[in-house]
């Protein structure tokens, strides 16, 4: 098991013997590493054949866009454990509607004040999260609204990106830009950005 | 149901880590190997490498891939001695 990069990338890219011996020791080297990766998460070697054999045509699919900059073996990792994650992801949501998440999601700030701080505390964060509701009704979009409160019930990315017929990287574009109008919004109305965070229960 | 106080909290997190210019989760998986072993190795991070950190502090999804990847890293480190 001591293929360099150089290696890796020169027999994966060979036809024949050569990079049938890399496949199965990049398989077998995945399926290690992923059962390590997945030990938290109940899955079975059904769930982790599958994923590193999807994770293989992704590897051969994109070997140009490795750079060199960890080792062959830990890039290829971290592409099989966002394979399996997303594929567990998708077996708990996929029978959940965009729908259903969402017309349980609304935004009363009047329930979410600790009634048990101080009356000054109460009032400024009473204040602070009517400006954030004004702004989420009257700065995003419906499908920036959709998808931020979407993803802050948890629903997986890829999931929302789907409803909305949409990809994950336009998704985040487009939830990036919801949290850069907001945080104007805040800014604006004399919300620094780091006293909002530095308020939060870390 | 509305959304909880957890909630409104990681809104307000996020809206208050928010930056102009940020790595999509795409952009982060091409550069969080080399992150992780960085951050094993209690290596510096380059400036490519702090925009990884600011996409795994936002995003819950990158965090989980990149908990389990670290996690990994640790165990064959160990196991391969
Ligand atoms: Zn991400």
């Amino acid at each position: 098991m001591s293929r360099d990069n150089d290696r890796w990338l020169t027999d994966l890219r060979e036809d024949g013997e050569a990079r049938e011996a890399a496949l199965s020791e990049l398989r077998t080297a995945l399926l290690r590493n992923l059962r390590q990766a997945l030990s938290r998460y109940s899955v079975d070697d059904a769930f982790l054949e599958d994923a590193v054999q999807d994770t293989l045509l992704r590897i051969l699919d994109r070997l140009g866009q490795f750079q060199g900059r960890s080792r062959f073996l830990t890039w290829a990792t971290s592409i099989a454990i966002r394979v399996a994650l997303g594929e567990l992801r998708r077996g708990r949501w996929k029978d959940v509607s965009l729908e259903g998440v969402l017309a349980t999601a609304g935004f009363v700030p009047d329930q979410i004040v600790d009634r048990e701080s101080p009356p000054q505390a109460q009032a400024e964060r009473r204040a602070l999260l009517h400006t954030l509701q004004q702004l989420i009704e009257h700065e995003l979009t419906e499908r920036q609204k959709t998808a931020l409160l979407a993803e802050l019930k948890g629903m997986p990315q890829d999931e929302i990106a789907r409803h909305l017929g949409s990809n994950r990287n336009a998704l985040y574009k487009l939830t990036h830009d919801a949290r850069k109008r907001l945080k104007r919004g805040l800014e604006t109305a004399g919300y620094a950005a780091e006293d909002v965070v530095a308020t939060l229960p870390r | 149901m509305t959304l909880s106080k957890k909630e409104i909290d990681s809104l307000l997190r996020l809206v208050g880590l928010t930056r102009e210019s940020e790595l999509n989760c795409e952009q982060c998986l091409a550069l969080v190997s080399e992150f992780a072993e960085r951050q094993l190795a209690g290596k510096s991070v380059s400036e490519s490498l702090q925009h990884v950190e600011h996409h795994l502090s936002i995003c819950e999804e990158c965090r989980e891939e990149y908990e389990a990847l670290r996690r990994t890293l640790e165990a064959v480190e160990e196991q391969d001695g």
